[in-house]
């Protein structure tokens, strides 16, 4: 990435968004980037990681997202340049230091990036992180194509140390993984030497102590942070961020940000109302320059917020409009509120289409053509819905196997308590339909920690949380400290794949190695366990037979919380990518197809997809394509047809 | 190119090697000139879902990285059933396809829930709504050639003789070098030159066929 960049600095380059976030922070000269992985950050300080060793700046995976802004602001609080990177999900993990954090204010430029995912392709909440700059009281910035997500990260460094308060950008999926051109610029060759001044006095903020707030006197705190957002307001007037493509006095003003600007341009584009509509793309949402916004609300009456998720414009826009009514006279408000934006999911050029067609009283669409009917009809048979499954080879197919059957052996309707990662999904057929709860990181341990509570009320059922291995460095050791001391009958058995798979495969602290690939401590997550006093048992799900055993044994015998640790690497790891540990195929003379008395227990209920059912010989079959060689469906068959030969290395 | 921006969509099945045959294409047309803006669907959605990339290939400008419905001009798909679901959302009279033949069954399938109609349903039910669609074994050439993960790159190599697109084979080694390890170029050449290989034998069988079709007055 940081190859040549002198040399061939005029051609542009394609750059994901992630990517072009990335460089912009190197532009700025960070020297510590840190956050927690998740899809659509994860990218970002991935490629910084690979540039760390070449640009002598360090970057790791915290333990979690709070953990990471604490990491980053240190740095900040020493005269260094910090970048800190997490999904949205992870700014509300992370908003109770940011909220104190923005009471003390910052040093050396530090930049918050938020990724937030509309439409929860990749997550189990639909959440807009915009709102938290209002709460926090600080800059939120919004990059509208690819090269504005570089120069605006660059940016908004210079704006940290100007307002002397962390600056946070907000990305969405469309944009961190989407790609486009990039003109890349220069990267510093100096870098900062950090010092921590704090011999100053209390309230000097270049060389006092970093404190938050005087108890009772928030006059001395809140107050200089609020005057520094005024400021923010002032040099976002004059941002080239914000820009405006129409006519001088449009029939219609479209204000968007983020990749819906694109999704405006676009629909714009289609019905030719270039000269009728207006596009006001704002690059700095919060707070919103008032003048510039009010100068364009006086040149048109009816106002088309586009934005995904929280009506933030709308609102924010409607106050200045409010405000300035005298002025400004009645304004015609369209978007979330009115029912013209979907107050729901992602966003589209289509959906921005019916809005302008409805507002600007355009012909409605066409009827489907002949075409697009005979595509419909054909797809009604040939696309089958692809449900979201395990990949071949997870361990955590194997894992629920047997959680779920012995939940059913035990007879007393247990139920387990799911949490965040791949393992997910495991309140769906893949997993055998084997979680109840699903919330946010940690909670599944949580949950299952106050249901056994409830049990002195003569409830029987017995109660499990499943969480992944990165995820119980992340937030479920407190819960499960919580369960111990509280004496909770919960087995909690953590799904330990080695590594953050969900994500691409981060390392986590139970892991010798850190985000620059340098050694790291491993931390053993069953001594902290048993330091904790809890039963632990750790097993190898892809042994089915005993796995099962483990955990009827542990739900009779749960006398408080204990947990069970099923440890296999999963199959995307770099360790068995692509390598086959058994060669699995179907003996056609043994399987009995749909006379046995398992009926196709293999495909109808295990439903690995590298098991195929053969229609025509009536026997299970192994898809050698998909087939990862794992080798537990030949646990599962009761006829023992299936069978599985190491692989030849 | 006829139509700026000229949209390209590759699907498949969460682990085909979509993104990456997706990014590779982008940086071999951005080193023809052209501006490239992808969108790109994976995440949860790889864990054997449908994965999209939607390519718009202009000669400037960054466009919305979701394409509007039904202005698809090319489908590219690493999987048949893949080839028809795009087709009812971006498909249109002028749109041309590309697609592997070689089935990832969805779960429900595989459970008995639901059929997968046989490929050659498929096929000639694209045909006839897009008479030059065409079908390449991509999977079992890959196979033969010892890797399945190839039949992206053999997908691509056949998507240079289809398309007006310059797209060069230098170009692919240039891009295709930044993105894997060393020991590898040789195979995904390997792989790209098959695609190619594959495209123009079946140009000439189709055109043969015309030729008899027309009575034998050659």
């Amino acid at each position: 990435m940081t190859a040549g960049a002198k040399k061939r600095k005029e051609a542009p380059r394609l750059l994901m968004g992630n990517e072009a976030i990335a460089r912009g922070a190197l532009e700025a000269g960070i020297q510590i980037a840190s956050g927690y992985p998740g899809t659509p950050s994860s990218e970002i300080i991935e490629n910084l990681s690979r540039s760390a060793a070449e640009r002598n700046i360090y970057v790791e995976w915290s333990t979690n997202e709070k953990v990471a802004t604490e990491v980053a602001a240190a740095a900040s609080f020493a005269g260094l340049r910090a970048l800190c990177v997490m999904k949205q999900n992870g700014v509300n993990v992370a908003s109770d230091f940011l909220l104190h954090l923005a009471h003390s204010g910052t040093r050396g430029g530090m930049v918050l990036v938020s990724c937030d995912d509309p439409g929860a392709l990749s997550s189990v909440n639909e959440g807009d992180s915009r709102p938290f700059a209002r709460i926090l009281e600080v800059p939120l910035l919004e990059p509208g194509d690819f090269q504005e997500a570089k120069d605006m990260t660059k940016w908004a460094f210079e704006l940290s140390e100007e307002i002397r308060n962390f600056v946070f950008l907000r990305s969405v999926t469309r944009m961190s993984h989407a790609s486009g051109s990039v003109i890349i610029g220069d990267l510093p060759a100096e870098t900062r030497r950090p010092a921590f001044r704090h011999k100053g006095s209390l309230l000097d903020p270049d060389n006092g102590p970093v404190i938050s707030l005087f108890p009772g006197i928030p006059e001395l705190k809140h107050g200089p942070q609020q005057e520094k957002l005024r400021r923010a307001a002032d040099i976002f007037e004059k941002s080239p961020f914000n820009t405006y493509q129409g006519p001088e006095k449009p029939e219609l003003l479209i204000v968007t940000s983020s990749a819906c600007s694109l999704y405006s341009r676009e629909a714009v584009h289609l019905l030719g109302l270039k000269d009728r509509v207006g596009i006001l793309k704002m690059g700095t949402t919060w707070p919103l320059p008032p003048e510039l916004v009010k100068r364009h609300l006086a040149g048109t009456d009816r106002i088309l917020f586009v934005e995904e998720v929280m009506p933030f414009l709308e609102e924010n826009v409607k106050i200045l409009a409010a405000e300035a009514a005298t002025d400004l006279g009645i304004k015609y408000f369209y978007g979330k509120k009115s029912g013209h934006i979907p107050s729901v999911g992602e966003l589209n050029p289509d959906l921005v289409l019916s809005a302008l067609r409805k507002i600007l009283n355009l012909p409605s669409e066409k009827d489907p053509s002949d075409f697009l009917k005979k595509a419909e009809s054909i797809a009604a048979s040939a696309a089958p819905h692809r449900e979201l499954t395990f990949c071949p080879g997870c361990p955590h197919r194997a894992s629920y196997w047997s959680i779920h059957n012995a939940i059913e052996l035990d007879g007393r309707e247990g139920f387990v308590c799911g949490d965040i990662g791949c393992y997910t999904l495991g309140f769906l057929p893949c997993g055998f339909g084997t979680l109840k709860t699903i919330h946010s990181m940690g909670s599944g341990t949580g949950i299952a920690g106050g249901f056994g509570q409830i049990r002195r009320f003569a409830m029987n059922q017995p109660i499990l949380a499943v969480c992944g291995d990165s995820t119980f460095f992340h937030a479920a050791i407190p819960a499960l400290i919580n369960a111990v001391h509280h004496r909770s009958p919960i087995t909690v058995i953590v799904l330990d794949n080695r590594g953050t798979a969900m994500t691409g495969f981060q390392p986590h602290p139970g892991l010798a190695v850190s985000a620059m690939g340098e050694q790291a401590v491993d931390i053993d997550m069953a001594e902290i366990c048993r330091a904790l006093g809890a039963r632990v048992e750790i097993r190898d799900p892809f042994d089915l037979e005993e796995t099962q055993r483990t955990l009827n044994l542990m739900m009779e015998e749960a006398g408080g919380a204990q947990v069970l640790i099923l440890r296999q690497a999963c199959g995307l790891s770099p360790e068995k990518k692509g390598k086959k540990l058994f060669e699995v195929k179907v003996d056609e003379s043994v399987c009995v197809g749909e006379n046995c008395g398992c009926n196709r227990l293999c495909t109808r209920i295990f439903r690995c997809p590298g098991l195929l059912w053969d229609g025509q010989k009536k026997t299970a079959r192994i898809d050698e394509v998909i087939c990862a060689g794992c080798g537990v469906c030949a646990g599962i068959c009761p006829s023992g047809a299936i069978t599985k030969r190491e692989a030849q290395a | 190119m006829t139509a700026d921006p000229y949209n390209i969509i590759i699907t498949g099945v969460g682990g085909q090697g979509n993104v990456l045959a997706s990014r590779v294409l982008g940086n071999m047309l951005v080193r023809q000139g052209y501006e490239v803006t992808i969108g790109e669907t994976f995440g949860a959605t790889q864990r054997g879902g449908s994965v999209m990339s939607h390519l718009r290939i202009a000669k400037e400008g960054v466009w919305s990285p979701q394409i509007p419905r039904s202005r698809a001009h090319m489908i590219v798909s690493l999987e048949p059933a893949e080839a028809v679901r795009v087709l009812k959302d971006y498909g249109n009279e002028d749109v041309r396809i590309l697609s592997n033949t070689r089935p990832v069954y969805p779960v429900s399938v595989i459970a008995g829930d639901v059929v997968y109609p046989p490929v050659e349903e498929i096929r000639s039910g694209v045909q006839a709504l897009v008479p030059g669609a065409r079908f390449i074994d991509a999977t079992e050439e890959a196979l033969k050639m010892g890797n399945p993960i190839l039949s992206n790159i053999i997908m691509l190599g056949a998507l240079s003789g289809f398309t007006p697109l310059p797209i060069r084979r230098s170009d692919f080694k240039a891009v295709i070098s930044r993105f894997t390890p060393g020991d590898a170029l040789d195979m995904n050449l390997r792989a790209f030159d098959k695609g190619r290989e594959l495209m123009k034998k079946g140009k000439s069988k189709s055109v043969k066929r015309k030729q008899k079709s027309h009575g034998g007055k050659i």
